[in-house]
């Protein structure tokens, strides 16, 4: 094991480490953070979504933005898949349809850094209770 | 290094351990790996959860799924629904006994709710067989602030401004006894980890060892620091070998990456820590037995003072803490005395860990801030009395403590609190009874347990006990006579003031406030020859309703000591002084002849 000579060690190495844990402390606290939901049902997975998702995930993280990436089930769009539901903190949960890598990017760029609306929002169609 | 984008944490505590939470964590990660997702998802061995009631637990990450009572045939079904589509496994729920819906994220279950977790911090949450998840977790990072920014005196004082008081049962103010240790001039001093736990029913110190045991590490480092120590001892029973084998491997880690031994992250700080194992006696957890039972000689207290800070473990300064005394120091330092302070009531600090146990729907462990009432801790958390019964007293303190009843349900719980009533906070065992519990049993319970326990050094305790213990049969085998509830009220009075250490001068709590609170259940013990809560065998009274017995004789052949009599369909009766009361012949008889009373 690696030994640890100094403070400064033990700093780097926690930081180093923190990324390993920042899922498990992101859960605790979802009502604070930016949360992405994407669809992952069969028609989810079929149209791309895992690669969305791996998109997502990697991205975010490497910028250590304050956001939680979980999967759902079907969203019922099957339509429009793979779609991603983008729950910013105190506003209203916008779903994007026909996500891929690239719109994933924007998704992140665009509208979860600077709030701005992308094309291919679609309109919620059901109350949630 | 992967980054995981779910994390199934599987509780690996003790009790779900026991309900092979271990193969559940081998069939996670064998379905994983044949669902080609072992690089996505990571299956983590944690501490417990607490909810020990519906083990074992599976907490799903990021989106806090919690299911219960996962088997490892079950592994197969959650990769292939949650891990991979993002679907819920809805049979594996935990299902919220008042509304019968399944709950689909621990936030909103009644039993964390109003929980606060500082001492349970990294429990459920981290593998404590992993150094790297503690540090983390900001692990070792109050050690190297204190070592790096604080004098000890400065240390100490962090500790006395956060109000934390002792959690081993006695409540002492932990800076205080820390300064008092610290102002010893002495070649060596020691800490010691007091981790015998011996109250009946609790395992809130088990589990942060099993959950979290750097926590413990850290923690003692910094008392050595502020009080002059470079060895530590941690006193553990045998009996938890779990807990002992993450400490083992905590300690190893801990060597390899030089965050104990000499010169502490080139500080120039040296501190080791040993393990010492006890047999398991209640009084081995009192400080001054615990020491001698350290030192190879017999478990019996000694008259204090001297304290242990004067002279304890081989005649040296010894200071002695708790557990979850210990697990809060950390947290003291990295979130500052002020936040600590922030927490609990007027003269009781921060969160205490309970083990709620007894008549209850979630039996478990919980941590709840001091000062929140028992109505709070046994209807909201604890989900009320099993079986819609009713509520009728809850036992804290263990065997030092005393019952409390429905008049004390609003009141705040905190060491203060608890003492006034006539109870005590003791190490953290609450214990709920029903209707159904015959409180002059319970005492008797616990007055047995004691006079196991007793050392038999000092004649109170020895003697003294086992009297009032003989009182206590007595009555519940409907021997008990008019004056007997004085006698035990003045013995009692004795034992408390003459005995030499806090388990003599405690053990009667149980008595003195079941007669406090229940003495009309006494009183129908010795003067009515009944029990109402209809406990006492000795005080059933079974009869045959000769207008119902059609004499069919099923009875009387059920009976194994031949107390019934009767000619064939003719009424049947019972023989008092012959009857045992089994109760073989009420569920033999069809036509509800035979009552009981
Ligand atoms: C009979 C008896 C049993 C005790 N058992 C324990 C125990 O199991 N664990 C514990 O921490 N303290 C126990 N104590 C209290 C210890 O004597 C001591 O006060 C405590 O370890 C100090 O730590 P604290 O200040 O952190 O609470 C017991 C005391 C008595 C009288």
């Amino acid at each position: 094991m690696e030994k640890i000579k100094s403070l400064d060690d033990l700093r780097k190495k926690r930081q180093e480490l923190e990324s390993q844990l920042r899922l498990r402390e992101k859960s605790n606290a979802p009502e604070s953070l930016v949360q992405i939901k994407v669809a992952m049902a069969t028609c989810g997975i079929a149209a791309g979504a895992r690669a969305v998702m791996n998109t997502l995930i990697e991205r975010t993280a490497a910028e250590a933005l304050p956001v939680i990436v979980t999967q759902t089930g079907c969203m019922g769009y099957c339509h429009s898949e793979p779609t991603v539901e983008v729950h910013l903190p105190g506003k209203e949960a916008v779903v994007f349809g026909r996500v891929d890598a690239r719109k994933a990017i924007d998704i992140i760029e665009k509208y979860i850094k600077r709030g701005e609306l992308l094309d291919g929002i679609i309109p919620q169609n059901y109350e949630r209770i | 290094m992967a980054i995981y984008k779910i994390h199934l944490l599987v509780c690996g505590g003790t009790g779900c351990r026991a309900s092979e939470s271990a193969a559940v964590v081998e069939s996670l990660r064998a379905s994983l790996t044949a669902a080609g997702l072992s690089d996505e998802a990571q299956v983590v061995a944690t501490g417990c959860f607490g909810f020990c009631e519906q083990g074992p637990i599976v907490k799903v990450m990021p989106d806090n799924t919690f299911y219960t009572g996962v088997t490892p045939a079950d592994a197969a079904e959650i990769v292939a629904e949650h891990v991979l589509k993002g679907r819920q496994v809805a049979r594996l729920l935990y299902t919220d006994p008042q509304h019968k819906t399944p709950v689909s994220d621990a936030k909103q279950m009644g039993f964390y709710r109003k929980q606060l977790r500082v001492a349970l911090r990294n429990c459920g949450f981290i593998d404590p067989e992993n150094i790297d998840e503690y540090i983390a977790r900001d692990g070792y990072a109050a050690l190297a602030t204190v070592l790096s920014d604080y004098s000890p005196r400065a240390a100490i004082d962090v500790v006395k401004r956060s109000g934390l008081r002792g959690r081993g049962g006695g409540g002492f103010p932990t800076g205080l006894k820390w300064e008092i240790a610290c102002g010893r001039q002495a070649d060596r001093k020691y800490v010691v980890c007091n981790a015998d736990e011996g109250d009946p029913g609790a395992f809130m110190d088990r589990s942060i060892l099993e959950g979290d045991p750097h926590s413990i590490l850290e923690a003692m480092m910094i008392c050595g620091y502020c009080i002059g120590a470079d060895r530590g001892l941690i006193y553990i029973r045998a009996e938890y070998p779990l807990a002992i084998h993450r400490l083992e491997v905590a300690i190893g880690q801990a060597r390899a990456c030089g965050l104990l031994g000499a010169d502490i992250m080139g500080t120039g700080f040296d501190f080791d820590i040993e393990l010492r194992y006890g047999a398991g006696a209640f009084v081995c957890g009192e400080e001054t037995a615990l020491i001698r039972s350290m030192e190879g000689r017999r478990g019996e207290p000694t008259v204090k003072p001297p304290y242990p800070a004067e002279s304890g473990y081989r005649g040296q300064p010894t200071n002695v803490n708790n557990v979850e005394t210990f697990a809060n120091i950390p947290v003291i330092f990295l979130k500052g005395a002020d936040w600590f302070a922030g927490i609990g009531s007027e003269r009781s600090k921060g969160t205490k860990v309970f083990a709620l146990a007894g008549k209850i729907n979630n039996v478990g462990l919980i941590e709840v801030p001091m000062g929140i009432t028992l109505r709070e801790v046994i209807f909201e958390i604890g989900g009320g009395i099993k079986d819609g019964k009713r509520f009728k007293a809850v036992q804290t303190g263990g065997p030092s403590g005393g019952c409390l009843t429905e008049k004390h349900l609003d009141t705040p719980i905190d060491f203060d609190t608890l003492l006034a009533a006539g109870s005590m906070m003791g190490s953290g065992g609450m214990i709920v009874m029903d209707e159904d519990d015959c409180m002059v049993s319970i005492a008797k319970f616990y007055l047995e347990f004691t006079v196991d326990e007793s050392c038999g050094k000092c004649a109170p305790c020895r003697i003294g006990n086992k009297r009032l213990y003989e009182v206590l049969r007595k009555i519940t085998l409907g021997h008990g006579t008019a004056d007997d509830l004085e006698y035990m009220r003045n013995l009692s009075t004795v034992i408390k003031d003459t005995a030499l250490c806090g388990l003599g001068q405690t053990s009667p709590n149980p008595v003195l406030s079941t007669l406090d609170n229940f003495r009309s259940e006494y009183e129908a013990h010795i003067f009515d020859h009944k029990c109402p809560a209809g406990q006492c065998k000795a005080l059933k009274h079974y009869f045959i309703l000769p207008e119902k017995c059609t004499g069919c004789t099923a009875c009387a052949r059920s009976c194994a000591v031949n107390a019934i009599v009767g000619e064939r369909r003719q009424a049947h009766s019972i023989i008092q002084n012959k009857c045992i009361r089994c109760g073989a012949c009420i569920e033999k008889c069809k036509f509800e002849a035979i009552q009981v009373n």
